[in-house]
């Protein structure tokens, strides 16, 4: 396999620090963006001793798209170029709490959402211009429909499912490959509060399944694959019985 | 839940924090501490029944490796099982291993654990070369053979007692390939054993003995291996772990009955005098089925293991005269002679002599009657049990049999407890 140049934004998640570690045992270039820059230097020393072939860091809140072409020059220069891009940053709101705040639901619209398509489309614009490249994005079950306990969340991971189909249409004769991720319960920070059963997977299972769709090329994925059939179902009950439901 | 491996009845922690970040200030807590590393020690020493339980697991970066000198620094939660998955490919292996890779380095370095080679390579503190110790004060020290040598004394073998290892870092031993050149040998009792192992250690870097504990003399099977460059046929593979982990069991599979036949079986077995090995079944024959200790039901099991000084032959016939007699006993009884490398740590288990491991199914009463009646026969001959391995020794037996518990108590975190702790030290 030819080496990866591969840049990972939200670089201290758990699913991307398990992707990563795969991708830095198979020798390839990384590029790591986040918030915290004590928190990226310390994966990034990690991801050097598991084999990568080099590792760099940037410093970025996602919502700070002034910043978002900074940061591409950045990881063009380190590696010189991009051949994968991982977008894993997201956070999960507080349902109630949105709901009685306007600013802090446009917020979570902000950071799962709209920083994701700004990033999205400085991306494609790069890929197309160089005729290669694979963007690939997670996003969630919980976009696939609405529920009355998650829809702020569901509707940001909705929105970037629908922009990425359109772009994934837009880019499928430009040989540019347009990913989107969809984990189920996944035990991550993110997750820490719930009580897990064996619906749950562990990040490294998702990052596995991440790394494959990314080789083969793939389109969409649910992780696990169980997931697909899942939210097939749910995506067919009816609307005058779904609106009913405690879900 | 976290649990250790014997899954014998404990109260849970009352809080367990998932703990992932080495720079993080430890919890405020009305309660007391202890670091929980994977939970493969056997008794109390991984648990804080009401208290809190930091879960080291989250805690697995790698920091800095020099392929020059093999000197790996690394976080405390990080597995020796990955250690190997990275530095294997690289001509690398662990300097010490314990009989399963599932632990993780911060376990490894606070039970002080031995292996195969301890009669060359002594335990695996007289590898550690530095480690970092975050005590509930907020202070960070260094600790090394020449820096803070207390603290380090203390921290090796300390049972997670002296406040939090954040990383260790140690030295990997360069080796030929990820085979093992195995040679076996049959023998019948003990003084067939001790021939034969003094031979086999002169001349072989791994040495270890499993014995058939419910035979009328013990007899057994002694593997001796070393690092292996792979042959012609390339290097053995690794035998894929059983797919299945076995479910949780109301009653024990484990009885006289399964033993005696199990035992049979196994000596009698075809043996080759010579085979060359993947690393993995010669050094974790148990790790390629998940959760095995399942197999002893709800009620759990105990492992009992002691070392006896070298001249006192006489109390391990004893020893294995009581367990046969008993009927209780296990599987793999696993026996070993330790050699002469000192372990730094004050409370580490090691000492020159052999010794003996073996699973017992609880029994409750008559099982825990045994143990007492084990321990006068290793405590009249200078010995001592391995703490890694219990959950149920007296502390009148533990002070007696550790002199140099009084110099250790000073260096223990305020904080810092476990089930363990309470139930021998204070
Ligand atoms: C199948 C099997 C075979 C084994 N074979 C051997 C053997 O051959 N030789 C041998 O010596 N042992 C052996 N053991 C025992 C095992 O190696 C030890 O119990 C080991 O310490 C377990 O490590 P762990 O990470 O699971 O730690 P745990 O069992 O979770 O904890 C062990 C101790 O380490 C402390 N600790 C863990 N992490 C930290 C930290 N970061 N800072 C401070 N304290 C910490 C805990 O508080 C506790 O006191 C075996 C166990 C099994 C299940
Ligand atoms: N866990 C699940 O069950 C689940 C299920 C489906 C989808 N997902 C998705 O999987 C992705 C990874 O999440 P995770 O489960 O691995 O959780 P995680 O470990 O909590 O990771 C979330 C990451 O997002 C980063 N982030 C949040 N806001 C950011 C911002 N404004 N700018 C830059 N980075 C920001 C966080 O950075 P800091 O480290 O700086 O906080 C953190 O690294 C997310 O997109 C999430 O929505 C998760």
């Amino acid at each position: 396999m030819a080496m990866q140049r591969i840049l990972i934004i939200g670089a201290s998640s758990a699913i991307a620090e398990a992707t990563a570690r795969i991708w830095a045992a198979r020798g390839a270039e990384l590029f790591l963006v986040g918030r915290r820059a004590d928190r990226l230097a310390v994966i990034a020393a990690d991801l050097r001793v598991r084999g990568a072939a080099s590792v760099g860091c940037h410093r970025l809140d996602a919502t700070d798209i002034d910043g978002h072409a900074a940061m591409l020059d950045a990881a063009i220069v380190a590696m010189g170029g991009i051949d994968i891009a991982l977008i894993a940053h997201g956070s999960l709101p507080d349902q109630k709490a949105c709901e009685a705040s306007v600013a802090m639901t446009l917020k979570e619209i902000d950071t799962n959402a709209l920083s994701v398509i700004a990033l999205a489309t400085r991306l494609a614009e790069l890929f197309e211009g160089q005729g290669s490249g694979m963007l690939a994005v997670i996003g969630s079950v919980a976009g696939d429909r609405g529920r009355q306990s998650n829809y702020i969340y569901g509707a940001a991971k909705g929105m970037i499912g629908i922009f990425l189909q359109g772009l994934r249409n837009r880019l499928a004769r430009r040989n540019v490959q347009v990913l989107t991720i969809k984990p189920g319960f996944v035990a991550t920070p993110m997750t820490a509060a719930f009580s897990k059963n064996a619906l749950w997977a562990r990040p490294e299972a998702i990052a596995r399944g991440i790394v494959r769709a990314v080789d083969k090329k793939s389109d969409v994925v649910y992780l696990p694959g169980f997931w697909c059939a899942v939210m097939l179902l749910i995506r067919h009950i009816p609307e005058r019985l779904f609106k009913r439901l405690a879900l | 839940m976290l649990s250790s491996w014997g899954q014998l009845p404990a109260a849970p922690a009352r809080d367990e924090r998932w703990w992932a970040d080495r720079a993080a200030a430890l919890p405020e807590t009305g309660s007391t501490l202890l670091a929980y590393g994977n939970g493969r020690s056997y008794g109390d020493v991984c648990l804080n029944g009401g208290a809190m339980l930091l879960h080291t697991r989250g805690m697995d970066r790698f920091i800095a490796f020099d392929p020059a000198s093999g000197v790996l620094r690394c976080e405390a939660g990080v597995l020796l099982s990955e250690i190997l998955e990275v530095f294997v490919p690289l001509g690398w292996f662990l300097p010490v291993t314990p009989g399963t890779r599932y632990v993780t380095i911060g376990g490894a370095v606070a039970n002080d654990v031995h292996g195969k080679n301890h009669h060359r390579a002594g335990s695996f503190g007289c590898h550690v070369r530095c480690l970092e110790l975050l005590r509930s004060d907020g202070s960070r020290r260094l600790c090394s053979p020449q820096e803070n040598s207390d603290w380090f004394a203390a921290t090796i073998g300390g049972l997670g007692l002296t406040g939090l290892i954040t990383w260790v870092e140690i030295e990997l031993k360069p080796m030929a390939g990820s085979a093992i050149a195995v040679e076996n040998a049959r023998f019948n009792g003990l003084d067939e054993f001790f021939a034969i192992n003094a031979s086999a250690e002169a001349g072989h870097e791994y040495t270890v003995a499993w014995i058939d504990c419910l035979a009328a003399t013990p007899r057994g099977i002694l593997m001796a291996g070393d690092h292996a460059a792979p042959g012609e046929a390339g290097c053995p593979r690794a035998p894929s772990p059983l797919p299945l982990a076995p479910p949780r069991l109301p009653v024990s599979l484990i009885n006289e009955l399964s033993l005696r036949a199990f035992n049979q079986l196994y000596y009698h077995r075809r043996l080759p005098a010579n085979s060359r090995m993947h690393y993995a079944p010669y050094f974790y024959p148990l790790d390629s089925i998940a959760h095995w200790n399942r197999l002893y039901g709800r009620r759990g099991f105990f492992q009992y293991q002691f070392v006896l000084p070298l001249a006192e032959r006489a109390a391990l016939t004893e020893i294995l005269r009581d367990i046969a007699a008993s009927g209780q006993g296990s599987f793999l009884a696993v026996l070993k002679t330790f050699g002469a490398v000192r372990s730094p740590g004050l409370l580490s288990f090691p000492m020159p002599g052999v010794t003996l491991a073996l699973d017992f199914p609880n029994h409750g009463r008559a099982t825990l009657a045994l143990f007492d009646r084990l321990d006068a026969i290793v405590g009249a001959a200078g010995g001592r049990v391995y703490a890694a391995k219990d959950a149920r020794m007296s502390g009148e037996f533990f002070r007696r049999s550790n002199p140099r518990l009084d110099e250790f108590t000073p260096y223990i975190d305020p904080k810092f407890s476990s089930d363990f702790a309470r139930r021998v030290m204070l």
